[in-house]
């Protein structure tokens, strides 16, 4: 039972019952990903695993054996910032910082959600691959809260990522 | 210079790397121990038998501790001791901590937690502002009262009156992270605690007293907060005191945080109040007379509920300019979680009220508020002269008391400055002399089109019967300074190496606010060196001491006027040097773009650091600074508590659907004072952050407890904070431009706090679009909720 992360792989845990954010957090000191809520409310845990966004802290551990996870620690190409890091610096889109993690982790999977034609709540028409905009872009973060109320620069640093329309 | 320049947030890469350290991401030492509470599951009464036994039995569960068990003070109280971190008996509120479990784990120690037994003898709780009216449960001996002029007169004799009532509901901080704490025992009885506390002289002092150690024993270093909001000025100290006392108790560290429910249920919140008021006013809308009735739901302990009561009281007046007021506040003991601090300590709600006030006169009249405002206004800074400044009297200093350091401290009098009979004054007698907003909204009244939406605001509602618009442009005028005076000073220690590279430490705390990156900025400017010299480290009382919780927006005026001092001293000092070696006068010596220059010399910064060294001149240099002219009487309510004024003003647009209540934020202008901006990109963060709490506040964050005081929101799933989708369509934020008149840090304005009542222009656009229902007042209730929003069209229609 091996799981990987950030590309290196770990032995899963022998409690079935631990969630992936704690398995992370507490035996692997990867402290990137948050715990905002602990209950798939707030988005802050978010990670990729095989690329689609999950939270962490509604998952098992152990449903991903054999599964590859990233998180925010292993987004960068070593020193070099992942582009959406970079925009995320460049558009200021932070305050306290503590939901950025699950922001950027979000931003990256909505990318590609977008690229595959994915509909959100807010497309108009499911049969065909939606329109990008700034209203598909802030209905994809609505489940990252942000409590400084940095959503400017954050739906900015995202827009840019994704070549949305900029307003 | 560094200041007056956009620069990114000091840890924005760690941010974006997941490397930013909080304290629930600090490596624990071997062996940590977790500890959660055991809560009380009834509002009121008395604990008559507690069964632990099933607790002490529960796996991985090392002890557990009732109040006798507590070795010396039981109290985690920022005022009045009386807030027991464990109760002894008596049951205050729902929630309240009652048992201290710990054990090998976070999730064992919560789950034993679960399994205590207690058995009660209930009383009815009191849990609303009639509940405690009708029992006379009140915090002092009876109401506050401020007075200016003759309020009953003036109404008496005016044209017009209105009267009426609105209720405000209270907030929940929702910090993205958590209450947490983290002590770790030291030799000799010492302690070190890591905290997620604005407060870091407060856990040092309350640790200290739950230890029975002087201060000294104890250190508490903050890095950073995921967000505080007010909601880390008190509310921390339970954790921290009790990690402390299980450390030092079991000699192993101690680790606390809050599951979010528990984070909900346990602590306290913003105020909930009822405002009341009757005003008498003229045909033009000018305000003669006003009698405000203010009614404040504290919860069951102090905590900080006066000083925030007394906040609300000084922001009834707002922009306006009241000749005959009568403001009373009531500030009632409830057995609800004890409320706190939250941006706007209270100034929101009063701004609330009179906002309140101004809409209903112009919908009596039939104007448009805006000229409703206008009209009452406080009269231009330039027609105003300038407070003279004599005849202040030094504030007294407060009664000894050993919890100096808090808001929640309540010194008996102070000094009362006199100010020319003359003069505009506020309803608590401070000479308003740096009014701005005159020549602010007439700016934001062209830049946001007000005049003309509001004509096509009309127009759709003429033409569409089912989804109604509403627009409101509303003032916010925020005095700044702590109003307890004491607390209006810092310390800052500042190193200079010998290789040029500058060492910061100050009394502030970073929330998120960018407290650390302005005062990286302002040492940068001192010896003009890039920002990438200075390094800010960790708020530790061992470095700064006697620190002011970093609260009432002053973070920056306060740290960054203190980091300037004490890096001044290490200027003067350098330059002493330099001059002395090139045979110059010290005040030719320049610093300048990262080099020193005296005479046709000019040198790097870094080899004139070595010479200094090499002089054996002192590199290090503490600065501490308070501010001037600041004094308050809160018992009279008379007084100038604030050192200056922020400004700002929004215009915002909504639409309802009036059959179901939804509704939506179309598009918001903002243009806000932050004097010279120290850093606009921050400033404007501050603004747009503020705006949306504020807007969440009065739209749809509602609080709601059953009867038996149960809160049943405790949860991001039945709480709604404003999230990316809530956003305002279109959101223009621009700064005023202006330095403030007050000689603050570069001339720069806090903005901590007063963004977020720039909120309130989005209540009062939801209810523009209700009045447009209908031709009764709408008479909304805060939060306007989407509920809210549907029984008051049914109200003005039928
Ligand atoms: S911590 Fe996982 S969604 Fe909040
Ligand atoms: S930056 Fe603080 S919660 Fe988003």
């Amino acid at each position: 039972m091996t799981i990987e992360i950030n590309n290196r792989p770990y032995d899963l845990p022998d409690d079935a019952r631990i969630s992936l954010l704690d398995f992370m957090r507490e035996r692997l000191e990867f402290f990137g990903s948050k715990k905002g809520c602990n209950q798939g409310a707030c988005g802050a845990c978010t990670v990729l695993v095989d690329g689609e966004r999950i939270l962490s802290c509604l998952a098992l551990a152990a449903q991903y054996d054999g599964r590859s996870v990233t998180t925010i620690e292993g987004v960068a190409n070593g020193d070099e910032l992942h582009p959406l890091q970079a925009l995320f610096v460049e558009h200021e889109g932070m305050q306290c910082g503590y939901c950025t993690p699950g922001q950027i982790m979000s931003g990256i999977a909505l990318k590609s959600e977008l690229e595959r034609g994915a509909p959100s709540n807010v497309s108009s028409d499911l049969t065909v691959a939606p329109r990008l905009s700034r209203d598909e872009i802030k209905e994809r973060l609505s489940g990252n809260l942000c409590r400084c109320g940095a959503h400017n620069g954050i739906i900015d640093a995202v827009a840019a990522y994704v070549g949305g329309e900029e307003q | 210079m560094s200041v007056h320049r956009a620069t990114p947030h000091d840890a924005a890469r760690l941010h974006v790397s997941g490397a930013a350290r909080y304290t629930d991401d600090i490596p624990v030492p071997a062996g940590t121990l977790h500890l959660a509470f055991g809560l009380s599951t009834i509002a009121k009464g008395r604990m008559t038998d507690v069964d632990l036994n099933a607790v002490r039995a529960a796996p991985g569960v090392v002890a557990v501790l009732e109040a006798d068990d507590l070795p010396h003070d039981n109290d985690v109280s920022p005022s009045a001791h009386d807030e027991p971190l464990l109760s002894a008996g008596e049951i205050c509120y729902l929630g309240q901590p009652v048992f201290l479990v710990v054990a090998t784990s976070h999730l064992a120690a919560r789950k034993a937690a679960r399994l205590g037994q207690i058995t009660y003898a209930a009383e009815t709780p009191l849990l609303t502002i009639d509940d405690a009216l009708a029992a006379d449960s009140r915090f002092e001996d009876g109401p506050r009262i401020y007075i200016k002029g003759d309020a009953e007169a003036a109404i008496a004799q005016a044209t017009h009156t209105v009267t009426g009532q609105i209720e405000i509901g209270g907030q929940e901080h929702f910090y993205l992270e958590g209450q947490v704490a983290l002590a770790v025992p030291q030799e000799g009885g010492d302690m070190v605690v890591h905290a997620s506390s604005q407060h870091p002289t407060e856990i040092q002092h309350k640790v200290a007293e739950a230890l029975g150690q002087p201060m000294n024993s104890v250190r508490v270093e903050v890095r950073r907060m995921g967000g505080g909001f007010g909601g880390k000025e008190s509310q921390g100290n339970a954790l921290c005191v009790a990690c402390a006392v299980v450390a030092a108790r079991l000699g192993r560290a101690c680790k606390m945080r809050y599951d979010r429910d528990d984070d909900m249920i346990v602590t306290g919140k913003r105020h909930d109040f009822r405002i009341a008021y009757d005003v008498g006013f003229d045909g033009e809308g000018r305000i003669a007379g006003i009698i405000f009735e203010q009614f404040v739901r504290c919860g069951w302990a102090q905590d900080l509920s006066l000083p925030v009561a007394d906040r609300a009281m000084l922001h009834a007046d707002n922009a306006y300019h009241l000749q005959h007021a009568r403001i009373t506040s009531h500030r009632l003991k409830t057995n609800t979680q004890s409320n706190t601090a939250f941006r706007g300590f209270g100034g929101p709600q009063g701004m609330v009220g009179i906002e309140r006030v101004v809409d209903h006169i112009a919908h009596h009249l039939g104007r448009d508020p805006l000229e409703v405002r206008r009209a009452n206004f406080y009269a231009p800074a330039d027609a105003t002269s300038a407070a003279s400044g004599d005849g202040h009297q030094p504030a007294q200093a407060p009664p000894a008391q050993d919890d100096l350091a808090t808001r929640g401290a309540a010194p008996k009098g102070g000094g009362v400055s006199t100010v020319p009979a003359t003069a505009q004054t506020t309803p608590y007698g401070m000479e308003v002399t740096d009014f701005i907003l005159h020549d602010m909204v007439a700016a934001l009244e062209t830049s946001s089109d007000y005049r003309a939406r509001r004509a096509s605001v009309a127009a759709w509602n003429e033409a569409n019967p089912v989804l109604k618009r509403g627009i409101a442009l509303t003032p916010v005028k925020f005095g700044i300074s702590f109003t307890l005076t004491h607390l209006n000073q810092a310390g800052a220690l500042v190193h200079v190496y010998q290789d040029g590279s500058i060492h910061l430490n100050h009394g502030g705390t970073e929330m998120g606010q960018g407290l650390f990156t302005k005062v990286a900025q302002v040492a940068a400017a001192a010896f003009d060196v890039p920002l990438d010299h200075v390094k800010i480290t960790a708020t530790d009382t061992g470095k700064v001491p006697n620190t002011s919780a970093t609260a009432a927006s002053s973070g920056t005026d306060l740290n960054g006027m203190a980091v300037k001092i004490a890096c001044d001293t290490i200027k003067d000092r350098i330059a002493a040097c330099i001059a002395e070696r090139y045979q110059a006068a010290s005040d030719q010596v320049i610093f300048t773009d990262g080099h020193v220059e005296v005479g046709a010399e000019r040198i790097a910064f870094k080899d004139a650091v070595q010479l200094a060294y090499m002089s054996r001149v002192s590199l290090s240099a503490t600065g501490f600074y308070a501010t001037p002219e600041v004094t308050w009487d809160r018992i009279k309510g008379q007084g100038r508590p604030f050192y200056y004024f922020a400004y700002g003003a929004a215009a915002t647009e909504v639409v309802i659907d009036t059959l179901t209540g939804e509704n939506r934020i179309l598009r918001t202008d903002i243009l806000h004072d932050c004097g010279k901006s120290l850093n606009p990109d921050l400033d404007i963060g501050q603004i747009e952050g503020g705006y949306v709490q504020g807007a969440g506040w009065l739209t749809m964050e509602e609080l709601i407890w059953d009867d038996t005081g149960a809160l049943k929101t405790h949860a991001p799933a039945t709480y709604k904070i404003p999230c990316a989708s809530d956003r305002p369509e279109i959101f223009n934020v621009s700064l005023w431009d202006g330095a403030n008149a007050a000689e603050t840090i570069y001339r720069s304005k806090a903005v901590g706090e007063p963004p977020l009542m720039l909120g309130i222009s989005a209540f009062l656009a939801l209810s523009d679009a209700v009045a447009s229902c209908g031709t009764d007042y709408p008479n909304l209730q805060a939060p306007a909720t989407a509920e809210q929003i549907l029984s008051a069209v049914d109200r003005v229609r039928w």
